[in-house]
């Protein structure tokens, strides 16, 4: 053990927090945990990762067939089943990724009460293990969007802004269901309400342009998810679509979205982080 | 084996050493208060239906705790239940954060609270023991080197692809035992486990564990079991209703958790002061003889001998004295009382000299000798408890049981003609 004596050093011990012990020791246990949380989600299933293509397929092929046949929606948009498909896999991370992380600590009890673990790692696996599945979803679309003949565009590159849009939103709103869920069981419950309201409430099996102006015009183009997927829309199925700036109507207008877009991030961390250090106590 | 009889010098010299070393933990004024809710309020309408009530109640788990940990010591902290042990542990360990004071440590803890958390049953030994490594702060690479180390003192090599919750529950905790004792940060925390497994695993931790006691390894452990302080500690702490009672030498420590115990067990008839630093009796010799020799080592069925030199510090009224025999598994095999041929009260310097033959049944193996002695006929009532005054070890062919029985069989046979 004594290796010619090394100096002693006394260093604080800051207690639990959000990123404890440095960020190698944060990303590897991040990558270590999203990687068997993965894995393990498919464990003893025949198929494997090939449940992870198929889940989003067939309720594509559900949405597809309600929209075109039943309720005839699609027809007079572009490309309808690519932007419904590209859609139901964005949107699949999104719900995906904050419906395992609103319980995410708690599934982790033994974990958290018991090892000296950043904090942070557990909600953001969830977000990793659906980022993941959305990796391997999109495979799919891009071949769905070029055996639809969707001419390529050079706003394809511009998808990863999307994406990291995406991720931003979806973790911070991860972190802050996870830290209040702790204290509140009831987060979890109310999250799966509103992720349901925020499934129509955002053009993700129905374009924006088919949105009658009025106070749903407007509420619609507040909701930052709203522009998002208008955007994408623009950026990689159909340059004629109307993009962020015509949905929220102007620059200014759009501050609102930025607006709920930032203050979710950022309260979303500050609530982890405070609630943090506490979260071995309250469970 | 052990033929200190004097334990108490040979340890305090130990604990002189270790003392001498730089500080590794460093802990000033930690306090620690829990708001238990009386009703545990988790839902959103419960909290506001109940807001402005205070319906907490306040629970003072550690209270203004200070205590310097030198390198190399073996550290036992000692309590009954609810004195705060646990709470300290995990403010030390990073997993709950104190309110008051702060803690300085110098190199990397691993925290062991209970054994094999974060195992992962759908996964392999292998990925388990990786996962773990990172989650105790190595590097993959280095978390991954450590395999071969944790799998061969488990003894589950071949068992390295197998998923856990394949394993046998004997298995899974040798495992959990093999990865915290391979973990190779400077400072470990240990919650009570100490040995687990077959007898013969049990053997290679206590021996994995005198090893750590004599090496620059650091190690906190938390424990009810006044024999491991006593064995393995270096010094000790005894912490009651969340302060800090006592910090010093092992035997002297473990004599006051006990008599903070027995204290408020009933029929105690006048308050101990546990903060007594002179035991009442202390034991200047102690040692077994076969033969009419003083040995440390006897074959199964010789005869054997165990004597001792008691000596009164103060007045005891009505002494009782007892020995028990404990295996190698923590089995109380036997034991007796020597109330009758003592006086009805000792006088402070009265030396006893006690020599009690015993009927040698025991099978081979290592067998502790724990010592009490209780005043007022009572025993509750403790004056001196001392968990390892001896060990020896009896050899020759083994047996069923703990003991062998002397036995007179007769068989009879009859066989019925074909």
């Amino acid at each position: 053990m004594s290796d010619g004596a090394p100096p002693l050093v006394l260093e604080e011990v800051r207690g639990p927090s959000a990123v404890g012990g440095g960020r190698r020791r944060f990303f590897d246990l991040l990558l270590l945990v999203s990687v068997t949380e993965f894995k393990k989600s498919f464990y003893g299933t025949a198929l494997g990762y090939v449940w992870s293509l198929v889940r989003p397929l067939l309720t594509f092929a559900v949405l597809l067939v309600v929209f075109t046949k039943i309720i005839r929606l699609g027809s007079e948009v572009e490309f309808y089943p690519v932007l419904l498909l590209f859609n139901v896999v964005v949107f699949g991370f999104f719900q995906e990724a904050t419906g395992a992380a609103v319980n995410s600590v708690l599934a982790q009890e033994g974990i958290v009460r018991k090892t000296q673990f950043p904090r942070l790692v557990i909600p953001m696996a969830s977000v990793l293990v659906a980022f993941f599945t959305l990796t391997l979803n999109l495979i799919v679309v891009v071949i769905f969007l070029l055996a639809y003949g969707v001419p390529a565009m050079w706003t394809w590159l511009l998808f990863p802004v999307i994406l990291a849009l995406m991720i931003v939103l979806t973790s911070g709103i991860s972190l802050m269901l996870s830290a209040l869920n702790v204290r509140f069981r009831d987060v979890a419950i109310i999250w799966s309400v509103i992720s349901m309201v925020l499934l129509y409430g955002t053009p993700v099996i129905y374009p924006f342009e088919i949105v009658p102006p009025g106070l749903i015009h407007d509420v619609l183009a507040i909701n930052p998810l709203t522009l998002i997927f208008a955007q994408a829309h623009v950026w990689i199925i159909d340059p004629n679509a109307e993009g962020a700036l015509a949905v929220a109507g102007g620059w200014w207008q759009m501050l609102p979205a930025a607006a709920i877009f930032v203050t979710t991030c950022v309260g979303g961390a500050w609530v982890f982080r405070r609630e943090a250090p506490r979260i071995a106590e309250l469970l | 084996m052990s033929p200190p009889t004097d334990q108490a010098t040979t340890q305090g010299r130990a604990a002189t050493d270790r003392s001498a070393g730089p500080v590794v933990i460093e802990a000033r004024g930690i306090d620690k208060t829990f708001q238990l809710p009386i009703n545990k309020v988790n839902s959103l309408k419960e909290q506001i239906t109940t807001f402005h009530r205070g319906e907490y109640k306040r629970l003072e788990a550690l209270r203004d705790v200070s205590f310097d940990i030198h390198r190399g010591e073996f550290f036992g902290i000692v309590g009954r239940n609810g004195s705060g042990k646990s709470t300290l542990l995990k403010v030390l360990a990073s997993i709950y954060a104190a309110d008051a004071g702060r803690v300085r440590m110098a190199g990397r803890l691993a925290p062991f609270i209970e054994l094999g958390v974060g195992f992962n049953q759908e996964l392999t030994a292998r990925e388990n023991v990786e996962l773990n490594g990172v989650m105790m702060g190595l590097e993959r690479r280095e978390a991954r080197s450590r395999l071969g180390a944790v799998l061969e003192f488990a003894e589950l090599e071949e068992f390295v692809d197998m998923k856990l919750k394949n394993y046998s529950s004997g298995m899974l905790v040798r495992l959990a035992f093999s990865v915290m004792i391979q973990s190779d940060a400077e400072i470990l925390l240990i919650d009570e486990v100490l040995a687990v497994g077959d007898a013969s695993f049990q053997q290679k931790c206590a021996d994995v564990f005198h090893e750590i006691r004599d090496s620059d390894r650091t190690v906190i452990l938390v424990t009810h079991d006044m024999g491991a302080v006593e064995h393995y500690c270096h010094r000790a702490m005894l912490l009651h209703d969340g302060s800090v009672r006592a910090v010093g030498e092992p035997g002297d420590i473990a004599r006051k958790y006990l008599r903070l115990n027995f204290q408020q067990a009933p029929g105690r008839s006048d308050p101990l002061d546990p903060e007594s630093e002179i035991a009442d009796v202390i034991i200047n010799d102690v040692w077994i003889e076969s033969g009419g020799q003083r040995v440390t080592s006897l074959e199964r069925g010789e005869d054997l001998r165990l004597c001792a030199k008691l000596e009164a510090k103060r007045d005891v009224e009505g002494p009782q004295v007892g020995f028990v025999f404990t295996n190698i598994d923590g089995v109380d095999v036997a034991g007796f009382g020597i109330p009758e041929n003592l006086p009805e009260r000792l006088r402070a310097g009265d030396r006893l000299r006690i020599s009690a033959a015993i009927g040698n049944r025991f099978l081979p193996g290592r067998y502790v000798v724990k010592c009490w002695v209780h005043r007022n006929l009572n025993l509750a009532d403790l004056v001196l408890y001392s968990p390892h005054v001896l060990d020896f070890v009896v050899f020759g062919r083994d047996g069923a049981g703990v003991v062998f029985l002397d036995q007179d069989v007769e068989v009879e046979i009859d066989r019925g003609s074909a």
